[in-house]
């Protein structure tokens, strides 16, 4: 299997903070990597390095798409989707004012074929795109079985709901490279079991590679191949799952030393 | 002493601005809606004290304190009837209420018999008093203007950076769900806001009062404190004052020097270059969405 | 009450979208063209005049309720238009290119417009845009040599190749026929991906440029077509008024211009027109009502400017979807009698959450 994506050396600095320090990777095509770590170890902030929403202020990242190995840093952030990768967020970034279908749509966009001649004036090819770019949001609607809330405004969707029109969104893309950022965050044990099929399926069925930061251990445990550690910016380990979590500076980042604990103990009355 | 004599009228000018600018700040700031009635809060101020002097014939005095307790007591109402119950609703439909309320006020004083389609005069102790010093002619209202205006920033000031109000009020604008949990009072709180932000505006309005004279159309002046206010920084009260200063100063220079009609312009002019060179003004805060 | 079974992904793309649809906007269509000769001259010219501003209107629609850009300047690209349309056609050139030429320019203006919008938001945009207006209606004011300044400047009438609209009739038709095409073109557009990058542009700019649209470009073109259709209204406008003047294209108009929307009802294609049909209906209102009012009320001059003010604070109040929002509730209301609940409509309360943190 060879490397879909690369970072190297990554650093990125806001101010005085160092969120992302040095920290190294590469996911290989068709694997599911997850990035765990405790609130705040800069997880999410590499997957914005990656989105290009921030710039990283050392390092690179090499992408190989499908015209070749690209530095995705030198890429604009609008360029990133119709390379292939596509992303949810971690607090739901969907169009609240429309549809379900309608964000699926929006979704379709980097697939577009018309001009915005066509567009004024509805011809026959921009009828054909409409109703092709609807198959494929059809598509995505079954895997997800979103049917029943397929003409629903976003704005009035219970939580589990948005995060699955999330995947959706990012699925119509029909992306090479699929970020996850907690995917199951705020799921009840059901909805988490549903994702965790979804992402099964993501990585067997449509042969997409799956990046994604979680915090649920169990949902890590299924479906990941391979796991990074990070903490405070840097990188703790990388290896399987099993070989993570047993790793002894990931159970201190995460429960803290033997000392810490003694000292929450109380002495008996 | 041409360009001093200038600039002095230019400050004298940007402190207006700057007061109305500081209206709409302290709005923003502590409930990040936009008021496009600060204009016409300030026109209405100058007819209060143009009430109490002609018709209730009070002194000067106890007309600028009537004036301002007024205002302050109409502000509160007005944030009670009409702006707390859109709190939630987009930014856009709160600015379009706001020209409504401006819309309501202008025409209500028009319709007063008599006086409303009048231009008057405010008769203030120190009109027509002017200094010499040197070859600078200093108008006195023009240095009540600066003055007043030194004195109510440095108020305002120690307001919000000591006291606890101060800070409630930043709170209740970042983000209002928390601030009640926090357990503050952002209802009356925001009421107090709009209090506050119609007494400077009073303020304002009898400053002006012997400069342009007392008429329905006053508030248009408010447009222009806009730009002040967009200059210094829309989140940032000391940044209103200075951008007025600069609209001000810019605007008076560009009536003597430049051809005519940059003077109607020069303070869009400005606004327009600051907003390409520096995005959030002087002194605004440079916040991005987390994701 | 209806229900739309639906067999075929082309019946969500129709624009028609159920017979009810068809029957009532043909109906509507009739009656337009057949008003020369349902109504009279006085009552011809206010349709016009709504035609016009609903031009106008759809484009304010486009920038603001479907893009989220806010533009307190609107009336300068419609002043544009006018005075291009006038110095064109004053110069002989015929109706069609010179409608072109007035849209291109007020597009052109537009797109230096719409430039802080790639670096600015909100409030800032507005006021940036509100400045744009100022110093536009000072150019017009300034630019003596081709806009003739504050004296204003005459137009002849619309001249298509040789066939001259001199009728009331006539350029009513032709104001007709353009504003049907400009509905289409906006109706066209939101069924489109170009409509729906709009609406994500509004929604949530961080996850449109995560679905591979670039911000920049969507932008400036939102506020050109909106410039463009200022434009064009800008031009028949100048025809029908036959003579403008700088002071008509001042913040006023602006301010109606975006009252017309919001009274209308924000992100609605109907709101634009219902919006005009208010902005030019309103001061006939008021004229009419002023012999029932008492004489201090009636003959008050800040009477308009009382009612216009009340009527925009009472929207933003009550209606906050404007006019087609009503509209909206009633047609709810009849069409599942005896089903209607109250608060259907209701949004969920929200708490003021920071602007500057979206």
């Amino acid at each position: 299997m060879d490397s879909l994506l690369s970072a190297q050396n990554l650093s990125v600095r806001f101010g005085g903070v160092l969120a992302v320090n040095n920290v190294s990777f590469d996911v290989k095509r068709g694997e599911v990597f997850t990035l765990i770590g405790p609130n705040g170890a800069g997880k999410t902030t590499v997957f914005n390095l990656i989105s290009r929403i921030y710039t990283p202020t050392t390092g690179t990242i090499d992408y190989q798409s499908s015209q070749g190995m690209l530095r995705l840093t030198e890429q604009p952030a609008h360029k990133i989707a119709s390379l292939g990768i596509a992303r949810t967020f971690q607090n739901i970034e969907l169009f609240e004012h429309a549809t379900v279908l309608h964000n699926l749509l929006i979704g379709r966009h980097t697939h577009r074929q018309t001009s915005l001649w066509q567009d004024l004036l509805f011809t026959g090819t921009a009828r054909a795109a409409e109703l092709k770019a609807r198959e494929k949001a059809e598509e995505v609607i079954d895997f997800l079985d979103l049917q029943h809330h397929r003409d629903s405004l976003v704005a009035g969707l219970p939580y589990g709901v948005r995060k699955v029109v999330e995947l959706g969104r990012a699925l119509c893309t029909e992306p090479q490279l699929l970020l996850l950022d907690e995917p199951s965050s705020g799921l009840n044990v059901e909805e988490t079991e549903d994702m965790a099929f979804w992402i099964q399926d993501i990585q067997q069925e449509l042969g997409i590679t799956v990046l994604m930061v979680e915090h649920d251990m169990t949902l890590v445990s299924k479906v990941s191949n391979r796991v990074l550690a990070m903490n405070q910016g840097e990188v703790l380990a990388l290896g399987s799952p099993r070989e993570v979590q047993t790793h002894p500076g990931v159970i201190e980042a995460y429960l803290g030393t033997i000392d810490d604990v003694s000292n929450l103990r109380r002495e008996a009355a | 002493m041409q360009f001093l004599q200038l600039v002095i009228s230019g400050i004298s000018q940007g402190c207006i601005y700057g007061l109305i600018a500081l209206g709409f700040v302290l709005i923003y700031k502590a409930t990040e809606t936009v008021s496009f009635a600060q204009g016409e809060l300030m026109m209405l101020g100058a007819f209060c004290g143009l009430g109490v002097m002609t018709f209730l014939e009070y002194p000067f005095w106890v007309a600028v304190l009537a004036s301002i307790a007024a205002m302050a007591l109409f502000g509160i109402l007005l944030e009670r009837a009409v702006i707390r119950p859109i709190l939630g609703q987009p930014a856009f439909s709160i600015v379009m209420l706001t020209i409504g309320i401006g819309y309501v006020l202008r025409g209500l004083v028009t319709t007063i018999p008599g006086i409303g389609t009048e231009t008057h005069t405010l008769p203030v102790p120190y009109k027509d008093m002017a200094f010499n010093l040197g070859a600078l002619t200093l108008n006195a209202e023009q240095l009540v203007v600066i003055g007043t205006t030194a004195v109510l920033c440095a108020a305002l000031f120690a307001l919000f950076k000591y006291s606890k109000l101060g800070i409630a009020m930043q709170a209740s604008s970042q983000n209002q769900l928390a601030a009640y949990y926090m357990g503050i009072p952002v209802k009356p709180l925001n009421g107090l806001v709009w209090g506050l932000a119609s007494a400077v505006a009073a303020v304002a309005g009898l400053l002006l009062a012997p400069i342009t004279f007392v008429h329905a159309n006053m508030g248009f002046i408010g447009l222009k404190a806009f730009p002040a206010a967009v200059v210094g920084g829309f989140g940032s009260l000391p940044g209103a004052i200075v951008g007025g200063l600069i609209i001000g100063v810019v605007e008076s220079l560009s009536g003597f020097y430049l051809p005519d009609g940059f003077k109607d312009t020069a303070a869009y002019i400005v606004v327009l270059v600051m907003l390409m060179v520096q995005p959030n003004g002087l002194f605004g805060e440079r916040l991005r969405k987390k994701v | 009450m209806r229900f739309i079974f639906k067999t075929d992904y082309a019946q969500d793309i129709r624009l028609a979208k159920h017979g009810g649809h068809v029957f009532w906007y043909s109906l509507l269509v009739l009656c337009l063209l057949a008003a020369p000769w349902l109504i009279d001259e006085y009552w011809l010219a206010q349709l016009t005049f709504v035609l016009i501003y609903g031009i106008v209107g759809l484009g304010l629609m486009l920038l603001a309720g479907f893009t989220g850009l806010f533009s307190i300047g609107h009336a300068a690209f419609l002043g544009v238009g006018a005075y291009t349309q006038a110095v064109l056609t004053n110069m002989g050139i015929p109706f069609p290119i010179a409608l072109a030429m007035s849209a291109l320019l007020s597009a052109a203006v537009g797109l230096v417009v719409g430039l802080p919008a790639l670096r600015v938001k909100g409030i800032y945009l507005g006021i940036a845009t509100l400045s744009f207006g100022f110093i536009v209606e000072e150019v017009f004011a300034r630019w003596e040599k081709v806009t003739g300044g504050n004296a204003g400047i005459h137009i002849k009438a619309p001249d298509l190749f040789g066939f001259k609209v001199d009728t009331a009739d006539g350029f009513y038709f032709l104001c007709l026929v353009l504003a049907v095409l400009a509905t289409l073109a906006i109706l066209n557009l939101l069924r489109s991906p170009t409509g729906r990058a709009f609406v994500a542009i509004r929604d949530s700019e961080i996850s449109a440029q995560s679905m591979g649209i670039q911000l920049a470009y969507y932008k400036t073109l939102s506020f050109a077509l909106s410039a463009a259709l200022a434009g064009i209204g800008g031009a028949l406008y100048a025809h029908k008024l036959q003579f403008i003047s700088p002071d008509q294209f001042n913040i006023i108009q602006s301010i109606d211009l975006l009252l017309m929307i919001v009274v209308g009802g924000l992100g609605s294609v109907h709101g634009a027109f219902l919006g005009a049909i208010f902005l030019i209906v309103m001061p006939q209102l008021i004229s009419l009502s002023k012999d029932f009012l008492p004489e201090a009320i009636g003959q008050a001059p800040g009477l308009q400017s009382v009612v216009y003010g009340s009527v925009l604070i009472a929207f933003v109040l009550f209606e906050p979807m404007g006019l087609y929002g009503r509209w909206l509730k009633v047609r709810t209301y009849l069409q599942i009698f005896p089903f209607y609940r109250r608060g259907m409509f209701k949004r969920q309360k929200s708490f003021q959450k920071s602007d500057r943190l979206k």
